[in-house]
């Protein structure tokens, strides 16, 4: 059990449902309240969608669980105002190191540039994330967080969903319009309908240590591949608040996760690993949270089975290598948020949805791809595999060209939508259906984020470089990025704005809600905009 | 487009220069090698289409190996 942290328990509250004869109804159900989940309730709430969200437990995470939180994750928890908690607490890095047998391959850094709010990654246990993001939603007043409530049985309807669900005081129904199926890896709601969930599953065990302790290594990633301290494995170090450090152990295949897990040895794992990468006597250390896991590499076929939605583990599941799991998630959360919003309003038609399908599934595929080129590396499945890995490791020191091979995770970028049906073919600079790149611009005088500018009031953002066009239309709100200080404009004084979007003068660049480019337009008229926006919005 | 017709003015010479290379290498260090130097060669021709040929081509001629 964690010794930095205490889990809060949140009350059950006898719902209205319990002892009704007729199914509650509710327009969005959001079973499971993890990352995802509570990501997906707040960005709904505050684009005014209530929602009901279920869990069976009454608290957050047990232990650390997801610590990598990527760029593009701080950045949309900076839209849901959740930003600087993250950046407040969280251990902020960059850089990583690996190390092969006695000696360091290389060193890599992820974010080389300046001007950009959010650092390549924070470090930061998910029950942080999670308790922050119950507090928010509790704030919005629109979430009705139902905790000790297990869904037992779901019937897909034409309408939606009827749940069953069990509580400490009995049994009652829930009829939702929409469900949002964020149950995680074991999803409840994924098993009931019956739905194949098939991929590789990958014959290898790795031990997750957690300890607490004062100790010196910098707030970077360090990765070792058959260090003398765990010979033949490979081995990862993480840094995260509370002086807890996380240290990943690859245990092989044939290691039995019960023994692995006695306390004893873990203790005299962590106490060679530390001696051996510090060549000190290791520092006085606690264990915090210890636990043994295997991982697979797979998806749904459908991430939309009508009016059921899939988003995070329960959708896809990939190697936690790359930090491409939370992450991924919480970018499905961001997809799904404005698209339901945008159907719920009546401002898009239902078949909006099925472009949740379009932009994600490549976007997990492409999650899988890297994750499973990654385990290939780190666990070589046969001699030549094997002979290959260390041969890039032995090259590496010495050849700048072996280092791009070393691939001890590549680490979760986000997904450029470039198969997106709503984005509006044509124009050129930044690629279609991409996220947006952050830059530092002036308001007034004051020193802004771009990112805070788009999106944040929930509409379509239209981001004109030097002009805005005369008429636009209703539900795109006007952003002007001028090169010269400008009343009611933000001044690019460092031309990072336009460097960033390969934007000229006179272009009018239509985002989405969620930020990603949308449309590529120059001096366009209001119908072009129109145009756009209908097809963003998924009107045929 | 890879090149598969005979462009070495001394093959002896080239074999010669593998064998001696792997000559004193148990046959771990020996695949090691191997690597190292397909990977040395594949950066030097840099072309991923001809290399994908190349692989095509040298998995395709595996005569009387066992799958």
């Amino acid at each position: 059990m964690p010794t930095t942290y205490q889990n809060p328990r949140y009350p059950f509250r006898r719902p209205k449902g319990l002892g009704a004869l007729v199914p509650e109804a509710a327009p969005v159900v959001i079973a499971g309240a993890g990352v995802v989940g509570l990501t997906l309730a707040l960005d709904l709430a505050r684009r005014g969608i209530a929602s009901v969200v279920v869990d069976e437990d009454d608290t957050v995470s047990y232990g650390s669980r997801a610590i990598c939180w990527a760029k593009r994750t701080l950045e949309i928890f900076g839209r849901l105002g959740l930003g600087d908690r993250f950046l407040e607490k969280g251990i902020t890095w960059s850089r990583g190191r690996v190390f092969f047998q006695e000696n360091e391959a290389y060193g890599f850094d992820l974010l080389p540039e300046q001007g950009h709010e959010y650092p390549a990654f924070v470090n930061l246990q998910q029950y942080y994330a999670e308790a922050w993001l119950v507090e928010a939603c509790e704030a919005t007043g629109l979430v009705d967080l139902r905790w000790k409530t297990r869904v037992t049985a779901v019937a897909q309807q034409d309408s939606g969903a009827l749940l069953s669900l069990t509580t400490p005081e009995g049994d009652y129904q829930i009829r939702a319009e929409w469900l949002l199926a964020c149950d995680g890896a074991r999803s409840t709601i994924r098993q009931g309908l019956d739905l194949p969930f098939n991929g590789q599953v990958f014959r290898d065990r790795f031990l997750i240590a957690d300890v607490v302790m004062h100790a010196e290594f910098p707030s970077e990633r360090w990765f070792w591949f058959d260090p003398p301290f765990h010979p033949g494995q490979s081995v990862l170090l993480h840094k995260q608040p509370d002086n807890v450090w996380r240290i990943d152990f690859q245990l092989g295949w044939d290691a039995d996760p019960e023994v692995e897990k006695q306390p004893e040895r873990v203790i005299s794992r962590v106490k060679a690993m530390l001696e051996g990468a510090s060549g000190m006597a290791a520092p006085p250390f606690e264990l915090e949270w210890v636990s043994v896991y295997t991982f697979r590499c797979r998806r749904l076929e459908k991430f939309r089975h009508g009016r059921i939605l899939f988003a995070g583990d329960s959708a896809h599941q990939v190697s936690p290598f790359g930090a491409r799991g939370g992450n991924a998630g919480v970018q499905d959360a961001d997809n799904l948020g404005w698209k339901l919003a945008a159907v719920l309003a009546g401002q898009a038609p239902e078949a909006l949805l099925d472009s949740y399908d379009d932009e994600r599934i490549p976007a997990t595929d492409e999650n899988i791809l890297n994750s499973t080129r990654s385990t290939d590396f780190i666990t070589p499945k046969n001699p030549a595999a094997q002979a290959y890995r260390d041969a890039v490791l032995q090259l590496a020191s010495t050849h700048a060209f072996a280092r791009p091979l070393v691939n001890s995770g590549r680490l979760s970028r986000p997904a450029t939508l470039h198969a997106s049906p709503l984005s509006t073919p044509g124009g050129s600079g930044l690629a279609l259906g991409a996220p947006p790149p952050d830059a530092p611009v002036l308001n007034a005088g004051r020193a802004e984020w771009l990112l805070h500018h788009l999106g944040t009031d929930g509409d379509f953002t239209l981001l004109c470089f030097g002009a805005a066009p005369a008429e636009v239309p209703a539900g795109i709100s006007v952003v002007l990025v001028t090169e010269d200080e400008q009343p009611g404009a933000l001044w690019d004084h460092a031309g990072l704005v336009a460097l960033r979007w390969g934007a000229a003068a006179g272009d009018a660049l239509l985002l989405r809600p969620d930020q990603h480019l949308a449309a590529r337009l120059h001096r366009p008229d209001a119908a072009a905009l129109r145009a756009a926006h209908d097809r963003a919005l998924g009107k045929p | 487009m890879l090149r598969t017709e005979d462009r070495l003015t001394d093959p002896d010479a080239l074999y010669e220069a593998l064998m001696q290379a792997h000559r004193d290498l148990d046959p771990a260090a020996s695949r090691r090698l191997d690597a190292r130097l397909v990977l040395l060669l594949a950066n030097h021709i840099g072309d991923m289409a001809v290399l994908r040929e190349a692989i095509a081509l040298a998995a395709a001629t595996a005569t009387g190996d066992k799958p």
